[in-house]
């Protein structure tokens, strides 16, 4: 405490040196304007100190605490709105899903019904169109059967006028038929 | 010599210090500059270093000023 | 020619009772310099007052500037002392606004032709006020010192992890230090105020005696004009720094008691 000792001293050897002294020296070093600045000071700081203390600063305090926790709250249900809000796509996107899927199930299934019909009446159709062809192949081999008959007869009896006229002598039906069988048997 | 210019001539001795913490404040924000350019994101924090180094050195400055002012209105 | 008259450089600090008091043979006559206070003070309270009547969730201007200086203030002192600094974050921030309105008020100019008394007086600069508010920071400091610390709280002035013979330099050093912390922490913002003051006062009295000179001088009265403007911005950020950091200093100190043994 070095100065305020030499600050003390001096002012005071100034102090008793008379008023002359103490008008020229520094109003600082003055000591008998001490008690009284030290005593306001004293109440004033106190009392600035006293109201800072119970009124103001928990004031303040609890109005930016107050604010910072609304914030938090604000921030928290605005995440939980976000996270609901992707609950609920997550839910929208797992219906459009499903619906998907069902639509999906349900386009095979016609198509497979529908395949089915196609092919039993292809079948049908198919069977018909067999029976027909089979009929037609059996007239037609009858036919063909027949002609072959007819033109064995008329080959036999175009032998038999033949033979008649070359040697004015009639083979019997059997023989001519016979030697038409042979011709035919051979060719 | 006459004891009023002795007074004058000591209280003009006593502001010296004034150089040297003239000097020593040039030293302590340049350095703080530098060092805050070199690394802005830790400038903040020594700050409350700075200022001290600051008050410190202002301090020594301050006591020149003092002991001339005692010198001048005291003696 | 214009009569004007200068004033002493050492009269804008004298103590002038306004109303005079005496208790038990003591002087303690309400001053200029106790006005001064009172002023500053009733400012802060008035401030704070409009500030907290109504404590919104979303501040208004004047609720806003109180808030900006609670969480600066509140944040110095957690950064400073850390999670022990709560219980001095009252004090701290009193000391801060307090030194910073008396420095404030003591720039606003005189009004001319009201009696020296009510001219405008900086409490602050003056060294019995300063030294006040630093024996109580130091008092506080001690205290709480030995409170929290028992006797380790003397480890302040003995760091361990020395070679043995270091501490027959480095313990009275420490004490040193210690003990020039009050006398530092008042010297340097009663020197601040005062110091500035001063040049002011200068300033402003280059400019009346050249205004008194009369004729073609009184034009060169602009530049110690423009000087005393620059000065008094200058003393703006001088009374905001100085209040700035006693309140740093205050929590250093705090925290230095605090962590007394934990070096």
């Amino acid at each position: 405490m070095s100065i305020f000792a030499i600050a003390t001293s001096v002012a005071e050897t100034a102090a008793a040196h008379g008023d002359e002294a103490a008008s020229a020296g520094l109003p600082q070093l003055d000591p008998s304007s001490w008690p009284s600045q030290l005593f306001w000071l004293a109440v004033i700081f106190g009392s600035l100190y006293a109201l800072m203390h119970t009124r103001f600063l928990p004031a303040i305090g609890g109005a930016i605490e107050e604010r910072r926790d609304r914030i938090a709250d604000d921030l928290d249900k605005a995440s939980e709105f976000k996270h609901q809000a992707e609950e609920a796509e997550g839910a929208y996107n797992q219906a459009l899903a499903d619906a998907k899927a069902k639509a999906q199930g349900i386009a095979a299934e016609t198509r497979g019904e529908v395949d089915k019909d196609i092919a039993e009446m292809q079948a049908d159709t198919d069977a018909a169109l067999e029976k027909q062809v089979a009929a037609a192949e059996a007239r037609i081999t009858a036919m063909k059967v027949d002609a072959a008959a007819k033109v064995h007869d008329a080959a036999a009896e175009t032998a038999r006028a033949v033979v008649e006229i070359l040697l004015d002598e009639a083979p019997t039906s059997e023989a001519a038929e016979k030697a038409v069988s042979n011709v035919s048997n051979a060719s | 010599m006459d004891a009023e210019a002795a007074k004058l001539i000591g209280a003009g001795l006593a502001s010296i210090p004034l150089a040297g913490a003239g000097v020593g404040l040039g030293l302590i924000f340049g350095n703080f500059l530098s060092g805050a350019f070199r690394n802005p994101s830790a400038a903040a924090a020594n700050q409350p270093t700075m200022l001290l180094a600051f008050a410190l050195t202002e301090f020594t400055g301050l006591l020149g000023f003092a002991i001339a002012m005692i010198i001048l209105y005291t003696f | 020619m214009i009569d004007i008259r200068a004033a002493g450089p050492m009269e804008q600090f004298e103590i002038l009772p306004i109303i005079p008091l005496d208790i038990a043979g003591i002087d303690i006559s309400f001053t200029n310099s106790s006005l001064w206070m009172l002023i500053a003070t009733g400012a802060i309270v008035l401030f704070f007052f409009l500030a907290t009547r109504r404590a919104a969730l979303i501040p208004g201007r004047v609720q806003s500037a109180v808030e900006v200086l609670y969480e600066f203030v509140s944040d110095l002192v957690r950064d400073t002392i850390g999670s022990d600094g709560r219980k001095f974050f009252p004090y701290v921030f009193t000391l801060f606004i307090f030194i910073l309105a008396a420095n404030l008020f003591g720039l606003i100019p005189s009004l001319p032709y009201t009696p020296a008394a009510m001219h405008t007086f900086t409490p602050t600069s003056h060294l019995i006020v300063t030294l006040a508010l630093a024996m109580v920071t130091i008092s506080i400091v001690v205290i709480y010192g030995f409170w929290k610390n028992g006797l380790k709280f003397f480890k302040l002035f003995a760091p361990s992890g020395l070679p043995i013979y270091m501490y027959v330099l480095i313990v009275p050093i420490e004490i040193i230090s210690f003990l020039s912390r009050p006398i530092s922490l008042a010297v340097r913002l009663f020197a601040n105020m005062f110091a500035g003051h001063i040049i002011l006062k200068l300033f402003a009295g280059f400019v009346v005696s050249l205004l008194s000179a009369g004729g073609a001088v009184m034009v060169f009265g602009i530049a110690p004009f423009l000087g005393a403007i620059a000065v008094t911005a200058l003393e703006f950020l001088v009374a905001a720094l100085q209040a700035y950091v006693f309140a740093v200093l205050t929590c250093i100190y705090l925290s230095d008691a605090a962590h007394a043994s934990d070096h």
